[in-house]
């Protein structure tokens, strides 16, 4: 029999029992809808996330200070680090593009009669916007000049410029910080939230040497961190090789010996954020999977029952000359269309749902813009499962019905 | 050469406990164009011989061979091409499709045979269907149909891939005697104007006797093959005495 006669053969008979194929049909779409919603949310998340380490900066490594031995204990966060060592990266390593020494600090802003604690209130190089990707909306940013002679001036976000300022116009402003004026030379771009909802832009930033000397006090030249970024992404792991054996040297540290710093790049942090948000994408997988399972199950069972029923029609289609085969297409055929029809109506509810659920979450989170995938292979690949799914538990009835014995068959009541 | 050749065929179903000899041995001939009743009490082994002949059911001794090939040693698909392209089936039950008009049963042997486009699938549908009387039942579903319409559907449908042998498992059975004796003549007719082979089971002496040739089965041994009915029919009378 033609493939079109098998076809046509095949919805006539889903057609005689509409209601039985459409109770059959809802058991696929539930399945394929819950996998094509987790599949798609899960995407967004890991979207979300590796968005979230670009706005970081592009390529960026982490030196940080780490184990010192002192006088017997162990420290973990002893400053080990010092601004000759961002020289020495910056001067040395080939790999590397931009560095910025880090130092924190906290306290209050005053601006004539406001005052405001930024979440962040950060030391920097004259190289940090290259290091992070970040433009300024307005101003300038710190010289090498403003470092030398630790600058009493600073670069603000932009949410600063409601908390203080209001309508005025901060640049060229003074503002006191720990009593220390300190004039605004520039704004940064707005970045928003981040995506555990943190606002990225309630920061300040001024010249490392500022911080370090005007406000920490601090006598030695120790830096809290070293932000790099490396020149391109496939220069990561040579750069952070690089650094690694420059403080090695610089530090003077035996082979033996644990290293004083770490050297932490963004591509491993990435990964390891994709590996646990994959991991719960797979896990909630497995479980909309298994309701697949179960539509096949009822895929089965309506159509062993169709056999059975219709044993008395597989005689006489036998007895005018079908073969074997041509009664297994007709069923396999049969409900191949179930669960086509139903992976293709899930995949449609699956999109829309997580459409909805992608919209939920940016309302009840503003700020967070959870991205919406609808990826075209996992939408192939559901439309394949349900299609698997069709072929694999249609079979065992298909099979059944084309080995009857047309005799029996026909004599069946 | 002739057209069936059967040769000590046997047919023994083994339900374990006991072996059931529904066909012992049977031998006979048939030529082209024949018209043959197969008569006999009930359970002597007259649909069994049938669906053998039909190639319906595979005997479990001796040879059949119909227009020269043997079927015992085919396989299953190879029978089912003999059925759809050279034997025509009737059964006292009609087996039609239900929900499905008269039209597209008869369509259906020539969906499993050569391809043949839809367009000239339902021209010769029709034909067949004209020629058994029921031009005006085209779309007529089977539970709008008589008895005997449903018979005839049948017919056109076993005629479709214009078989050579056209065979009957007591096509009557289910009918009035009035429609039993069209479908009879329908059956007569095909076999005097096409050359169709016919062969009908039937326990209807009536029926019987229009067939040119009668055999008569008993215990599934052949007991009386003759062109004179008045000895198949004694034989028959012998039996029922019994
Ligand atoms: N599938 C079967 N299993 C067991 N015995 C059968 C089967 N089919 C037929 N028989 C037996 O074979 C014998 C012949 O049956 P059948 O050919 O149907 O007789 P008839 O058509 O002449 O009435 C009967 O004794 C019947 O009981
Ligand atoms: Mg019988």
């Amino acid at each position: 029999m033609s493939f079109f006669d098998t076809l046509r053969t095949a919805l006539r008979a889903l057609r005689k029992n509409k209601m039985r194929a459409i109770l059959t049909i809802i058991g696929v779409v539930i399945g394929i809808a819950a996998v094509t919603t987790i599949v798609s949310i899960g995407q967004g998340a890991n979207r979300l996330v590796q968005g979230e380490l670009q706005g970081l900066g592009t390529n960026v490594i982490f030196v940080t200070p780490g184990q010192k031995r002192e006088r017997g204990v162990l420290r973990n966060d002893a400053p080990t680090l010092t601004e000759a060592d961002a020289d020495a990266i910056a001067l040395e390593c080939s790999a590397v593009r931009a560095v910025s020494p880090m130092i924190w600090t906290g306290g209050q802003v005053i601006f004539g009669n406001e005052n405001w604690s930024p979440k962040e209130m950060v030391g920097v190089g004259p190289d940090f916007l290259q290091v992070r990707a970040w433009p300024l909306a307005a101003g300038s940013f710190f010289s090498e000049a403003d470092m030398e002679s630790s600058a009493k001036v600073c670069v603000i976000g932009q949410t600063l410029i409601g908390k203080l300022f209001r309508t005025t116009n901060p640049i060229g402003q003074t503002i006191r910080i720990n009593n220390v004026p300190i004039r605004v030379i520039g704004i940064l771009a707005k970045k928003g939230a981040n995506m555990v909802g943190d606002d990225q832009d309630n920061l300040i930033l001024m010249p490392q040497t500022t911080v370090r000397k005007r406000l920490v006090g601090d006598p030695l030249d120790n830096i809290h961190a070293i932000m790099v970024s490396a020149r391109s992404m496939d220069q990561m792991h040579r750069a952070s090789d690089q650094m690694r054996n420059l403080l090695l040297e610089r530090h003077e540290i035996a082979p033996q010996e644990e290293p004083d710093f770490e050297v932490t790049d963004m591509e491993e942090v990435s990964s390891m954020l994709g590996i646990v948000t994959g991991t719960l994408t797979m896990m909630l997988s497995v479980i909309a999977g298994i309701s697949l399972v179960v539509g096949g199950v009822g895929i089965m069972n309506i159509m062993l029952v169709s056999v059975t029923e219709r044993t008395r029609e597989i005689g006489i289609r036998m007895a005018l000359g079908a073969r074997g085969r041509d009664i297994l297409w007709q069923f396999l055929i049969e409900s191949i269309i179930l669960s086509s029809i139903g992976g293709l109506i899930g995949l449609a509810l699956g999109t829309a749902l997580s459409m909805g659920a992608t919209v939920v979450i940016n309302t009840y989170k503003p700020g967070t813009e959870w991205p919406m995938v609808v990826s075209i292979p996992a939408a192939l690949v559901a439309m394949g499962f349900a299609a698997i799914v069709g072929v694999f538990f249609g079979f065992y009835p298909a099979r059944r019905a084309s080995r009857l014995d047309p005799i029996d068959a026909l004599r069946y009541e | 050469m002739a057209l069936i050749e059967l040769n000590d065929i046997g047919r023994t179903y083994d339900l374990g406990e006991v072996q059931v000899h529904a066909l012992r041995s049977v031998t006979m001939q048939i030529e082209d164009g024949e018209s043959i009743a197969l008569v006999g009490p009930s359970g002597s082994g007259k649909s069994t011989l049938m669906n053998t002949l039909g190639c319906l059911d595979r005997p479990t001794r001796g040879s059949y061979r119909l227009a020269g090939e043997e079927i015992v040693t085919m396989t299953r698909d190879q029978r089912a091409r003999i059925r759809n392209r050279q034997l025509g089936f009737v059964f006292q039950n009609f087996n039609l499709l239900n929900r499905t008009s008269a039209l597209e049963n008869v369509e259906l042997p020539l969906m499993y045979g050569t391809k043949v486009s839809p367009r000239q699938r339902r021209d010769r549908a029709r034909e067949v269907l004209d020629l058994v009387g029921l031009g005006d039942r085209y779309h007529h579903h089977p539970s709008q149909l008589s008895g005997g319409q449903q018979q005839r559907v049948a017919i056109a449908r076993a005629l479709v891939n214009r078989p050579s042998i056209l065979m009957g498992d007591e096509p009557t059975g289910n009918l009035d005697t009035k429609t039993s004796r069209e479908v009879i003549e329908l059956f007569n007719r095909l076999n005097e104007t096409e050359q169709i082979t016919v062969i009908l089971v039937t326990h209807d002496l009536n029926v019987a006797r229009t067939a040119r040739r009668t055999v008569a089965v008993r215990d599934g041994e052949i007991v009386v093959d003759t062109t004179d009915f008045a000895q198949a029919k004694a034989a028959l009378e012998s039996d029922e005495s019994l």
